[in-house]
């Protein structure tokens, strides 16, 4: 067999190729990177999350019957790998009582602020985020899939998706010091003045 | 009521911006090459698996 990524030309292109040889397992190789994305975001730790694609893959092939044709595959895919990530991670919290606290603390500095938004110091805000929250925003904000869609994918209900991700969201902003200060103080300085033109007037 | 359609837009704005280097950074990801281990992996299971 050819392999299947040809030099210099782009994975994505190449895995398309793949999957035409009839087998439908085959399209599981157009979806390995963003299996990897999301199992990097779910992890943070690029060796973690390629065993952790290691193991979807395997599951999924052997699995590939309750694959429902037609449907999507990304989806079925991604949610294979976030079960067994919550899995394996409720595992390592049995073993060694803490899955994330020495990653929080890592990273618990926030990041320098130098006017505009670094996009290692976004990566780093982002690996703060409960792995909920994370893991909402990559479906949702990053994947482009619907609300419905990630909520069938988590067992949550769409509202709790989208609850979550706005928590991320504002979380990031926290973290990235991109709070809306300026308009906030102008805000409240503004509600003061009318509060108190109210308050004189009842002088 | 008027402010609070300024911060509603300026709430959207922020997460547009957010989401957009949610995306760029996923992105630096998604073109990471894929390690050959995975495509060996799939041959792998193709070769010892139950044709279809």
């Amino acid at each position: 067999m050819t392999p299947r990524r040809a030099e210099g030309a782009p994975p994505d292109a190449t895995d398309k190729t793949a999957a035409k040889s009839g087998d439908p397992r085959d399209e599981i190789a157009v979806h390995l990177s963003a299996m990897r994305a999301f199992a990097v975001s779910l992890t943070r730790d690029p060796v973690a999350a390629d065993d952790l694609v290691q193991d979807t893959i395997v599951k999924a092939w052997t699995n590939f019957a309750s694959f429902r044709p037609g449907t999507n595959l990304r989806a079925w895919l991604f949610t294979i790998l976030r079960n067994h990530f919550y899995t394996m991670r409720r595992k390592l919290r049995h073993e060694t009582g803490d899955a994330d606290g020495a990653f929080a603390a890592r990273l618990a500095e926030k990041p320098a602020h130098d006017g505009r938004l670094a996009l290692r110091d976004f990566a780093q805000a982002f690996a703060q985020l409960p792995v909920e929250q994370r893991e909402a925003l990559i479906l949702v904000g990053a994947s482009g899939f619907t609300y419905e869609d990630a909520a069938r994918m988590t067992c949550v209900p769409a509202g709790t998706v989208k609850s979550r991700a706005n928590r991320g969201r504002r979380r990031l902003a926290e973290l990235l010091g991109l709070e809306e200060d300026e308009e906030m103080e102008l805000t409240d300085r503004a509600t003061r003045a009318v509060m108190s033109g109210h308050g004189r007037s009842g002088l | 009521m008027f402010m609070a359609m300024v911060q509603d837009d300026q709430k959207k704005r922020m997460d547009q911006q957010i989401d957009e280097n949610l995306r760029k950074v996923y992105q630096r990801t998604l073109e990471e090459e894929v390690p050959e281990r995975f495509h060996d992996l799939l041959r792998k299971l193709k070769d010892q698996g139950t044709p279809e």
